[in-house]
């Protein structure tokens, strides 16, 4: 018998840590001397009051679904995929190459050839790391933090050495050519009268996490393959007995995630930057890990919690804009958003077990 | 004569920068023997840096300093601790979300106490571990071959590093020669046997978690008030993960931990002093030399020279029999 209802774990479970870690963060902002209130006004001005905010708030959105869905679905094969952020480099890598060294006519076909080379790289950066934990038990965790380590330094040569352009001291590749410009939500949704999300990096790679988000949620409940990995994910050994193969599925789990990291690249390199500079990722790779804890390793949880991390980060933004707190505060709630959805689930969970035991004792 | 002269720097330049590291490999060498995977390293060490040099620029003095820094990495061991022992959560998950917490909390507090960007002010004098001369350096530099040694190897690096090279045969003697360290061992490869012998699975594993705190606190502290003169933002710069990859390489012993740390130090040494090296028409890139620490750990682990088996009950949660 279970526990809990599933509506307990799935919603309740996440809120309480959510308004735990929120109540530690109002008591770190009273802590250096700044008022709580005031912040939070501040934030949802600054990332949900106007257009301009949203196309900010849309556009972290979109990075963090990404990671998110990566690191949810090796969550699925109860695999830990901390690489996040080193195959989003990859991504990076592919997008540009796909985007420099050929002559794409339209921005359509040029964004589906980068995505591809997007996800071919962050996939190919999450290969070696699945195959040495498939086939030599090395354990996952450390591997994909040394190819973080890794990447960056082969982000690092490639964009020094060999991207570089000639007489450019900046190490960051050329600019990509007009044809390849995605567009954005101020050329999609704007009017000739009313200029909305003016200057904001939102584009159209918002509606392709969407889709990801879409596809991911088909693919680990309506497909076979989905049912291999999760049930490999509840328990290896009674999914040896039904047949499956642990090395395949390890494999396969890592490369669809290391692809959906790699993936963000159209979002961040293709759609914003338009040419790849080092630390292009800034750090999204790793909320995707608080993305992925607190929706739970469920597509809508993802696309939810990749919402409040966007609005987060913009709100972080304003904050450091206006105020003196420092948007490393971001970094504190997204670090208590961990503890308490992760590491700390017990916490939450035992006593809310017992109290629904207690509930449901009393009317015999 | 001039080309044993700058390997006597890069010698002692290895020395400097693979004590952070050999500290942080032995606090997690004496985690993780006791089953408790941490790869909160850097982030305690991240923490240690910044109070042990926020204290010792207050106060003006490099032990309170090094005190503070002591307690605030045992703060997060202890968080550690409860989530991992007591809670039985993830221990890896716990570990991201403690560096995060490091990274996040060190830059806010600077901000809010010193106005400076998320660093402290520059340390000096009684505010810093000064060198330690050994008696007749001075003297004996003069003397070929023994004396560069002798006065620039050995002598004029702070207490904290032969603090942490004496620690290696402690923690030896430690881990093989006591009672403690039989258990600590023991209750990583089986608790439950541990636990039929009457011995408490949690305490040692607080008690293990403890000391990992400390050393790492130690280790900030070095990073901050010796090596540099004040925090700033990020200082640790992956040193914890290299640790980590350090305590790997070293298959979790104390010796070979020191001989990874060293190994590791030279390559850092090597990439700051020399950036690209020339090998007659090949050029190594200073990239290569960042990525080499961690591209060796992957080799090990891969089990391809010598496989890295981790303690076996690393990363479990130990549940009682009721």
């Amino acid at each position: 018998m279970e526990k809990m209802p599933k509506w307990a774990d799935v919603v309740l479970i996440p809120i309480i840590s959510l308004v735990l870690a929120t109540i530690l963060s109002a008591l770190v902002i009273l802590a250096i001397g700044e008022n709580p209130v005031e912040a939070v006004n501040l934030m949802v001005t600054g990332a949900l009051g106007s257009t301009y905010g949203w196309g900010y708030t849309l556009y972290y959105a979109t990075n963090f679904m990404f990671t998110g869905l990566a690191v949810a679905v090796a969550f699925h094969a109860r695999l830990f995929n901390i690489g996040g952020e080193g195959q989003a480099m990859l991504g990076g890598l592919g997008v540009a190459m796909v985007c420099l060294y050929i002559p794409w006519p339209h921005w359509s076909i040029a964004l589906i050839a980068a995505g591809l080379g997007a996800a071919v790289f962050g996939a190919a950066w999450a290969a070696i790391p699945a195959y040495l934990q498939a086939k030599r038990g090395s354990h996952i965790v450390i591997t994909t933090i040394m190819f973080n380590f890794i990447a960056a330094a082969f982000l690092n040569y490639m964009l020094v050495n060999v991207m570089r352009p000639q007489g450019s001291q900046d190490p960051a590749t050329a600019r990509f050519p007009e044809a390849v410009h995605l567009p954005t939500f101020q050329s999609m949704f704007s009017t000739a009268e009313n200029v909305m999300f003016r200057g904001a990096p939102a584009n159209i790679s918002f509606f392709v996490a969407i889709i990801a988000c879409l596809v991911v949620w088909a693919l680990i409940w309506r497909t076979r393959l989905g049912y291999e990995i999760r049930a490999y994910g509840h328990s290896e050994t009674g999914a040896v007995y039904a047949g499956i193969s642990p090395v395949r599925i390890t494999i396969i789990a890592m490369l669809i995630s290391g692809g959906l990291a790699g993936l963000m690249a159209i979002n961040n390199v293709m759609g914003e930057a338009e040419r790849l500079v080092l630390n292009s990722t800034e750090g999204a790779g790793f909320i995707g890990i608080a993305v992925a804890l607190m929706g739970r390793s469920h597509p809508f949880g993802v696309f939810l919690a990749a919402l409040l991390f966007g609005f987060l980060y913009q709100g972080g933004a304003e904050l450091a804009l206006w105020t003196s707190i420092p948007r490393e505060l971001i970094v504190v709630i997204q670090a208590l958003v961990i503890l308490f959805t992760g590491a700390l689930d017990n916490m939450v969970r035992m006593p809310l077990e017992k109290l629904f035991l207690a509930l449901r004792k009393e009317p015999q | 004569m001039d080309s044993f002269v700058t390997l006597i720097q890069v010698l002692d330049s290895t020395v400097r920068l693979a004590t952070p590291l050999l500290l942080a490999c032995l606090a997690g060498l004496y985690s993780e023997r006791a089953g408790i995977f941490d790869i909160g390293l850097e982030g305690k060490m991240l923490i240690s840096a910044f109070f042990s040099a926020a204290v010792a620029a207050v106060t003006g003095s490099v032990w309170l300093g090094l005190l503070a820094g002591i307690a605030s990495s045992l703060v997060l061991s202890a968080l550690h601790g409860v989530a991992s022992i007591t809670f039985r959560g993830n221990q890896l998950i716990s570990g991201v979300a403690i560096n995060f917490l490091a990274s996040g909390l060190t830059v806010l507090i600077a901000q809010s106490w010193f106005q400076q960007g998320g660093r402290t002010p520059s340390l000096f004098g009684q505010g810093r571990f000064e060198p330690i001369n050994f008696p007749f350096a001075e003297a004996l530099s003069e003397v070929p071959f023994i004396g560069p040694i002798y006065s620039e190897l050995l002598s004029g690096h702070s207490i904290l590093v032969y603090i942490a090279f004496l620690m290696v045969p402690a923690t030896w003697w430690i881990l093989y020669r006591t009672r403690f360290g039989l258990r600590l061992r023991a209750v990583g490869e089986n608790p439950a046997a541990v636990d039929t012998a009457g011995v408490s699975v949690v305490g040692l594993r607080f008690a293990a978690v403890a000391i990992c705190g400390v050393l790492c606190g130690i280790a900030g502290a070095y990073l901050a008030t010796a090596l540099q003169a004040g925090f700033v933002k990020e200082m640790t710069a992956g040193r914890g993960f290299i640790a980590l990859a350090a305590l790997i390489f070293a298959k979790w012993r104390p010796w070979h931990a020191m001989w990874a740390c060293l190994l590791f130090g030279l390559l850092q040494a090597i990439a700051l002093r020399f950036q690209n090296i020339d090998l007659g028409g090949i050029v190594i890139p200073v990239q290569v030399m960042d990525a080499l620490p961690y591209i060796l750990t992957v080799v090990i682990l891969a089990g391809f020279v010598g496989k890295a088996v981790p303690p076996r009950a690393g990363g479990e949660p130990y549940v009682k029999e009721r």
